[in-house]
Formats: structure tokens, C-alpha cells, sequence
């Protein structure tokens, strides 16, 4: 197992966020983890990530125990994370933000590879190399937060809402990348609102409710599941 | 009235493009001849025929003084609040801990009796600054939010209540006879003196200059970029791999360090030193005087720090409608910061990065390389 989260709680303070959750992400598997708002989606991301401290339980990279280890030291194991709220920075170029997602990467021939492969994915981002973060539209944004945190050629992709604000075809697009990322060997963890599409597209997907997981399956299965159907499909 | 600011900004871009684009002989002329500028500065000969620009209350050279250290300061300080964006309330303090130690080891005021030479203890004294910065970051550049603020402010009033109140640090009384940097002219008097600033004003010209190329180095390698990214989202500079705790204590401890030699400087110079010179005030007037003349940006720094302190000493002797303008320095200051936050809230000279990030998506923004 590439991931392995068994039992982590989180705490906000006295709130308690996730509750002794566990879940396994394979090599080369997309994962998807699908929740109302307020579930812990985002917190499971952020304890992953080493952005918050968990209060118990392990979280397991490649066989080694990574629950203590600090977020930067996760970043050079292969982890990264393209954050919710896209957290581009805002005074640096297209370019600049991209660089500073290779940021723990030394290799120079590869990190102009990983360049030239994101703004072929994202043509959009090439066309606007110059432009500050700041200043791109909320779907550029987006685009960049993904690209950025492939930039780091990780391992494993924690993507958290990459879909969020992004116009119907947008949506489609990105899940279309998504999985050619996928395909192309990158292990993704992916958090969506947009269940439907999520789902259709994962491997596997856990729903997480205040803080449990409450099911477990393969993607289809999920998407045919009657109960996901009516809580996070719109369908009745 | 906003499109004459427009502009005066858009003018301003424009000489900030014909800067930029100009070829890079030119640069290293105009450069080379505004260091030569204020080399010649402190000579009588020279700043005589500068019209209003010497100030009449007050002598020239030892303003110059006065002014290269809080433009050396202010160098400083940008590390921490302008490139790492980390709010130092206290800076002072620091400055404090390197003259007090200078003074301590050196005055033969001191209940050490150390009597060490001034050269000898400037590494000593800079080497505690730094460790007194290490020791107020340690703890609390962990911490997200104001903390820092509090914390060093908090340190400034430490250091100044000990100096004001501990027989060890002497008090009002202070240290006296703290010696000066070596150094003879070929007539046998020394170089570095009370009566003559000019040789302390140099030494700090030169200091500012080689602290200048040195941050502009960091500035442009993987350390800058990764202070750049902590300033802009510190959450996500911890998940491109930034170590950002290490980069924050660095940007701390570096500019603590500056501070430390500033200090030193000041106490050889003014061979005093007591409890006196280190009013809080002076560390809002750095801060101020930062982000007035553009937080992020080295000559938005050096500009703001000379621009404050010479404009502080230039209302000496100028009487408005029978006041002396002097007594109202810090009135006018606080003015001037207030309409140039609603205006020009990026400073005088800002950060192309950092005026994007003000500007946000008020305006198509380029940066470029
Ligand atoms: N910094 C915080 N302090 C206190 N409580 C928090 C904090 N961040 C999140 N929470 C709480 O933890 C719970 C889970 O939040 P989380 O952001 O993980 O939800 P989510 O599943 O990502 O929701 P959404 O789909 O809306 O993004 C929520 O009840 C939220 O209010
Ligand atoms: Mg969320």
C-alpha cells in the first residue's frame, strides 16, 4: 500500500474533526473521498499533508510511519497536496508559482520534463507564464494549484476540490487531466463535492460523515449505491 | 484627484520601465554615481553648494550619521517584515543588545572590566544579537498570528527596562569612554573620532553596501523564494517543501543580526552609551519607516529609512508660524504615513511582487523576470 491511514483522529482545539478514520490508497489508484460539507474531507487532507497535528492513530507512507514527521520532510517523501482554496501565490508569476511546487526538486533536467508536460496539459497556463497568480481567473487559479502540485512529481496527489468554481466544461476538463495524470503513473487522493463525476472516475471511494467513514467501495459501486444516490447524487 | 494619482503612478511605472529597460552600462553609471553622491556627502566642500539640502539646526555630518544607521536598519528590518513578512515590533531591542554589549566589554564604566577593543567584540556583539533572536524565534515562529508582534515588543521593553533599571547595565549614567574602531592617519591621529563623524559615516556607508549585496544574493536564490512564498501563504509554502519554521528563524535571526552591528556601530561612535537611546518609539519609526518606502524592496527600504530619519533632523530650526517645526516631527510623520496608506499603501517604492499582491486582481498585472 502506497497510503495507509488507520485510525486518526484530529482535534480543531476541543472540537474533534475526524474520528478514528481509516482508509488505503493503492499505487496507481484514484481514491476518492466524498462528504457533505463540514464532514473532515478537508481535514483528512490537511493530516495527511502534516498541515495539522493528529491527536492518535498512524498514517503510513510506503510502509514507514509518517505521522509525526513534519509537512515540508512529506513533500521531498512524494506527497503533495494542491490545497482547497487553491492557495496560489498571489504576487508570483504562472511560472514562479509552478517552480515553487519543484521547490524540494534539484534535478533541472527534469524539473524543464515537468514543466513542459504542465503546460502541455494546461495550455491555458502557458498562455498566461507572466501573469501573477493573483491576478488569474478563479478556474486558472485552479488549474495552476494542480499543476503546481504536480510540479513536484509526487508520488501521491492530494488533490482537495480541484473542481470547485470551475464552469461545466472546466469540470469536465480537469477530471479528464486528472485521470491522464493518473495514467501516467501518479497515485491520486482526490476530495470532491462533484461526487458524480468523482466517482465515475475512481478506483475506489470512501463517504465520509462527521468525521467516520461511513461506506467503502469501488467507484461504480458507490455511484449505483442508493443510499450515495440520494445524499450526494441529487438523485431521489 | 484620482487621475492625477493615476498619473503619478502610471509615470512612476514608466521610469520603472525605462529603468529596467535600459542598457546595463547605463544602470552601472547612474549607480556607481549615486554611491560616489553620498561618499561625497559629509565633506563641506561638497554639500555647501546643496542649497536646502544640509540641515541648518543641526550639524550635517553627524545627521549623515544618524541616518546611515537607521537606512542600515532599515535594510535589516525588510528581511524580517518585508521579505519574510514577519511583524517585528521590537527591532530596537536588538539594536539595544548589540550596543550594550559593545559597551559592556569595552568601558572601562563597566563592572567587567573587560576593556576589550572595539573590533574585537563587534563579532561578539552581532553573535548575541543573533542568539537573542534564535531565542525570542524559537518559540514563537512555531506559533501562527500575532504572537511575534506581542513577543518582541515585549523584548524591546525588557531590554530597555533593564538598561533603565539594572546597576549591571548602568542606567541614565550609562558607559563612557566605549573606544573606537582602530585606524591612524598618516599623521598619527586616529581615524575614527567624536568630533569628526565622517569616517563612522563612511564605515556605515560600506556596510550598508556590502549588506546590500548580500541580501540581494539571498534575495535572489532558493532562500529568498522560499521567504517570498512563507510571506505570500505560509500554508502552502509548507506544502511546496518549504521548511518554513528554519526560513522564518533565518529571516529573524539575520535581520537581529544587522541590528547587532547597527548597534555596535552606534556605540563606538557615540562613545556613550545609556539607557536613553532606546525609546520604543524608535523601533515604530524603523517599521514605519520601512513600509513607508516600500516593504520588500531593498532601495524601498534604504529610501524610507534615509528619507524618515534626515526628514526627522531637517525640521530642526525651521519655525512655521512662529512653531518649531521639530516639535511637531512625529505629528507630521503620522500624517504623512496615514494619506500614504489610503494612497499608496504599497510604499513609496514597492515590490513589483509586492504590489501584485496589494493590487490583486484590481488590475492586469505582469510579472515579469
Ligand atoms: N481551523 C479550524 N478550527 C476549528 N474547526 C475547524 C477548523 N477547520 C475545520 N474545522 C471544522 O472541522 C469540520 C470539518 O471541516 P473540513 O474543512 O474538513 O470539512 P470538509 O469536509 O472539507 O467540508 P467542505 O466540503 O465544506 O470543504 C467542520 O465542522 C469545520 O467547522
Ligand atoms: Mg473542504
Amino acid at each position: 500500500m502506497l497510503l495507509e491511514i488507520e485510525d486518526v483522529s484530529l482535534l480543531y482545539g476541543r472540537i474533534q474533526a475526524l474520528h478514528g478514520i481509516s482508509l488505503t490508497v493503492a499505487e496507481g489508484e484514484i481514491v476518492a473521498l466524498i462528504g457533505a460539507n463540514g464532514a473532515g474531507k478537508s481535514t483528512t487532507m490537511r493530516a495527511i499533508s502534516g498541515i495539522r497535528p493528529i491527536a492518535t492513530g498512524s498514517i503510513r507512507f510506503e510502509g514507514e510511519d509518517i505521522s509525526k514527521l513534519r509537512a515540508d520532510l512529506r513533500v521531498r517523501r512524494g506527497l503533495c497536496q494542491a490545497p482547497e482554496g487553491r492557495g496560489i501565490f498571489p504576487g508570483m508569476s504562472v511560472l514562479e508559482n509552478l517552480d515553487m511546487g519543484a521547490y524540494t526538486r534539484r534535478d533541472r533536467a527534469g524539473i524543464a520534463e515537468d514543466l513542459a508536460r504542465v503546460l502541455d496539459l494546461f495550455p491555458r497556463l502557458a498562455e498566461r507564464r507572466k501573469q501573477a497568480g493573483g491576478t488569474l481567473s478563479g478556474g486558472e487559479q485552479q488549474m495552476l494549484a494542480v499543476g503546481r502540485a504536480l510540479m513536484s512529481r509526487p508520488k501521491l496527489l492530494l488533490l482537495d476540490e480541484p473542481s470547485m468554481g470551475l464552469a461545466p466544461m472546466l469540470i469536465q476538463q480537469i477530471f479528464d487531466i486528472i485521470k491522464e495524470i493518473n495514467e501516467q503513473g501518479t497515485t491520486v487522493l482526490l476530495v470532491e463535492q462533484n461526487a458524480q463525476q468523482a466517482l465515475a472516475r475512481a478506483h475506489r471511494a470512501y463517504v465520509l460523515e462527521t468525521g467516520k467513514i461511513v461506506k467503502t467501495g469501488t467507484g461504480a459501486e458507490l455511484l449505483h449505491d442508493p443510499a450515495v444516490k440520494e445524499a450526494y447524487l441529487g438523485v431521489a | 484627484m484620482t487621475t492625477v494619482l493615476e498619473r503619478v503612478r502610471s509615470g512612476r511605472e514608466a521610469a520603472g520601465e525605462r529603468w529596467r529597460g535600459a542598457p546595463r552600462w547605463v544602470r552601472w553609471a547612474l549607480l556607481v554615481a549615486v554611491i560616489a553622491f553620498f561618499y561625497a556627502l559629509p565633506n563641506r566642500e561638497f554639500y555647501q553648494y546643496l542649497g536646502p539640502i544640509p540641515t541648518p539646526g543641526a550639524n550635517f555630518t553627524q545627521v549623515l550619521f544618524t541616518v546611515s544607521i537607521y537606512v542600515l536598519l532599515a535594510v535589516g528590518l525588510n528581511i524580517v517584515v518585508g521579505f519574510a513578512g514577519l511583524l517585528d515590533l521590537g527591532y530596537f531591542g536588538f539594536f539595544a543588545v548589540g550596543a550594550y554589549t559593545v559597551a559592556v566589554l569595552t568601558s572601562p564604566s563597566s563592572n567587567l572590566k573587560t576593556l576589550w577593543p572595539w573590533l574585537l567584540v563587534v563579532p561578539l556583539a552581532i553573535g548575541l544579537t543573533m542568539l537573542s533572536g534564535v531565542m525570542l524565534g524559537t518559540p514563537t515562529l512555531r506559533l501562527r498570528g500575532d504572537y511575534l508582534a506581542i513577543v518582541t515588543l515585549g523584548f524591546a521593553e525588557m531590554i530597555r527596562i533593564a538598561a533603565v533599571s539594572s546597576e549591571f547595565l548602568k542606567g541614565q549614567r550609562g558607559f563612557n569612554q566605549i573606544p573606537h574602531p582602530p585606524g591612524k592617519y598618516a599623521d598619527g591621529k586616529p581615524f575614527f573620532g567624536v568630533l569628526d563623524a565622517r569616517p563612522y559615516y563612511w564605515l556605515v556607508l560600506t556596510l550598508i553596501i556590502l549588506v546590500v549585496i548580500g541580501v540581494r544574493n539571498l534575495t535572489h536564490s532558493r532562500v529568498g523564494r522560499a521567504w517570498i512564498s512563507i510571506r505570500e501563504d505560509e500554508d502552502a509554502a509548507q506544502l511546496m517543501g518549504v521548511p518554513t519554521f528554519k526560513f522564518k528563524l533565518w529571516a529573524f535571526a539575520s535581520g537581529a543580526a544587522i541590528a547587532g552591528l547597527a548597534g555596535a556601530l552606534f556605540a563606538g561612535k557615540q562613545n556613550f552609551v545609556n539607557s536613553q537611546n532606546f525609546e520604543l518609539l524608535n523601533s515604530i519609526i524603523i517599521l514605519a519607516a520601512v513600509i513607508f518606502g516600500g516593504s520588500g524592496n531593498i532601495v524601498g527600504a534604504i529610501v524610507g529609512g534615509g528619507l524618515v530619519a534626515y526628514m526627522i533632523e531637517r525640521f530642526r530650526g525651521i519655525e512655521l508660524f512662529g512653531v518649531e517645526l521639530y516639535e511637531y516631527r512625529f505629528l507630521i510623520f503620522g500624517l504623512v504615513l496615514v494619506v500614504m496608506m489610503i494612497f499608496r499603501p504599497e510604499g513609496l517604492i514597492p515590490n513589483r511582487r509586492r504590489a501584485a499582491e496589494f493590487k490583486d486582481r484590481r488590475k492586469e498585472v505582469i510579472v515579469g523576470e
